[in-house]
């Protein structure tokens, strides 16, 4: 007894498009590679071509990015007292003993939190999408959609860190450059993002017909 | 009839929904309500370029410390990154900050203007795909966040000047998320053939 009795559009031989979601309908004897959307004239798939290849290959670079974003300093400030070096760790520590902790909780989240849990959530999804698992298809594509949605906020300290290497430019006060972490970081928010934008949502889905026919 | 992008689940849309159509099994958004008009997009990506100008254009922040002012605006924080050797992070900020969200603006202009005077502008396919791969790098509000906490950051070592960019980028944020959430890739397609076969 299948727990989702419902129809895709691939079982009825209608691919949507990637490019405007236009449906359209395959001839039976249609020559896969030689297929495009009638309307806007990009190429059609049944769902996103190598999806889970190009997530993983991402995703495993994140992961490899994201143990030097988190050691590696992102900012050195140099004083007269001497030179500074701030991990993105350190910097929440920071705000957080300065006493404004509203906004080291926001940097936490968005800088420490946020990546880690993408990361985390992009291999689970990968994984049941590989054991063919029938887990709470609900709750992972609800998943997915959050993922889309605050993948953009890591960036934060990039941009804080841009702010007060352009600003703090005191000649014999201070100065601060940027520390190698930097790139790293930002390595680790475009390769998870990348990893997401290329993961299929609908491969949670496919496991139900496939396993009903 | 309408295939779920998330789930690919086929399903009818009913005819006069109120509110938008959302999918029956994992709950994706469909379709827009009915108060959905090129015109009211048209004018808030108008007000988008605008600011968007104005914010790139004034300081978003100013420090002033022991005599010495600086003042920086969004191009000005990747200039001095790349002066820097950190060629990589400058160029991440201006593409994600400056070049991109600016470049949809300019796409989506170039999409609504013909469409709300009626005419079918030229190459909107390719345009159309633009605008989609480049919607999730747009990273505006990210950005003002990040202003926020620096200005936190520096307050105690030294006075710091919000500037007219800074007020900008308020603005910016609320005009992109205003024609975000009305930007639907199936109307305009709709839009687009009409004013194709009216021609």
């Amino acid at each position: 007894m299948p727990r989702y009795p419902l129809k895709t559009a691939a079982r009825h031989g209608l691919w949507s498009c990637h490019g405007c979601n236009l449906l359209c309908r395959l001839p039976a004897a249609a020559q896969q590679s030689a297929w495009h959307c009638p309307r806007c004239g990009a190429a059609l798939h049944r769902r996103k071509p190598h999806s889970l290849q190009y997530a993983w290959a991402f995703l495993i670079a994140a992961i490899i990015c994201y143990i030097p974003a988190n050691l590696l300093p992102i900012m050195l400030t140099d004083m007269l007292s001497g030179t500074q070096r701030d991990t993105i760790m350190s910097g929440v520590v920071y705000l957080w003993q300065g006493g404004s902790w509203p906004l080291a909780l926001v940097v936490f989240i968005a800088s420490v939190l946020v990546p880690l849990l993408k990361i985390l959530s992009m291999l689970l999804l990968l994984l049941t999408v590989h054991w063919r698992s029938r887990w709470a298809p609900r709750q992972r594509t609800r998943l997915y959609r959050l993922l889309e949605v605050v993948g953009p906020w890591s960036m934060l300290d990039i941009y804080v860190v841009g702010l007060l290497v352009a600003l703090v430019q005191l000649q014999s006060l201070a100065t601060i450059k940027a520390g190698p972490g930097a790139i790293a970081f930002g390595a680790v928010v475009v390769l998870t993002m990348l990893s997401a934008m290329y993961f299929d949502p609908r491969l949670i889905w496919d496991v139900f017909e496939d396993d009903d026919e | 009839m309408l295939a779920c992008h998330e789930c690919d689940l086929l399903q009818t849309a009913p005819a006069h929904a109120a509110y938008g159509v959302c999918c029956a099994r994992c709950g994706c958004r469909l379709l827009p309500g009915p108060s959905y008009q090129p015109a009211t997009s048209l004018a808030l990506v108008l007000a988008g370029l605008l600011v968007f100008i104005l914010a790139n254009v004034f300081p978003v922040v100013g420090l002033e410390a022991g005599g010495v002012r600086t003042a920086t605006t969004l191009l000005g924080t990747a200039w001095q990154l790349a002066q820097q050797q950190m060629q990589p992070v400058a160029l991440l900020i201006l593409l994600t900050g400056v070049l991109l969200p600016g470049l949809e603006l300019l796409c989506l202009l170039y999409l609504l203007l013909p469409l709300t005077l009626g005419h079918a502008p030229r190459g909107f396919a390719a345009v159309m795909r633009l605008v989609r791969i480049l919607h999730p790098w747009g990273m505006v509000e990210v950005f003002l966040l990040g202003v926020l906490v620096s200005l936190v950051k520096l307050a105690h070592m030294a006075a710091v000047h919000p500037g007219i960019g800074l007020w900008s980028f308020f603005a910016l944020i609320l005009l992109l998320a205003g024609s975000a959430s009305r930007f639907d890739a199936g109307l305009l397609w709709e839009r687009y053939q009409a004013c194709r076969a009216t021609r």
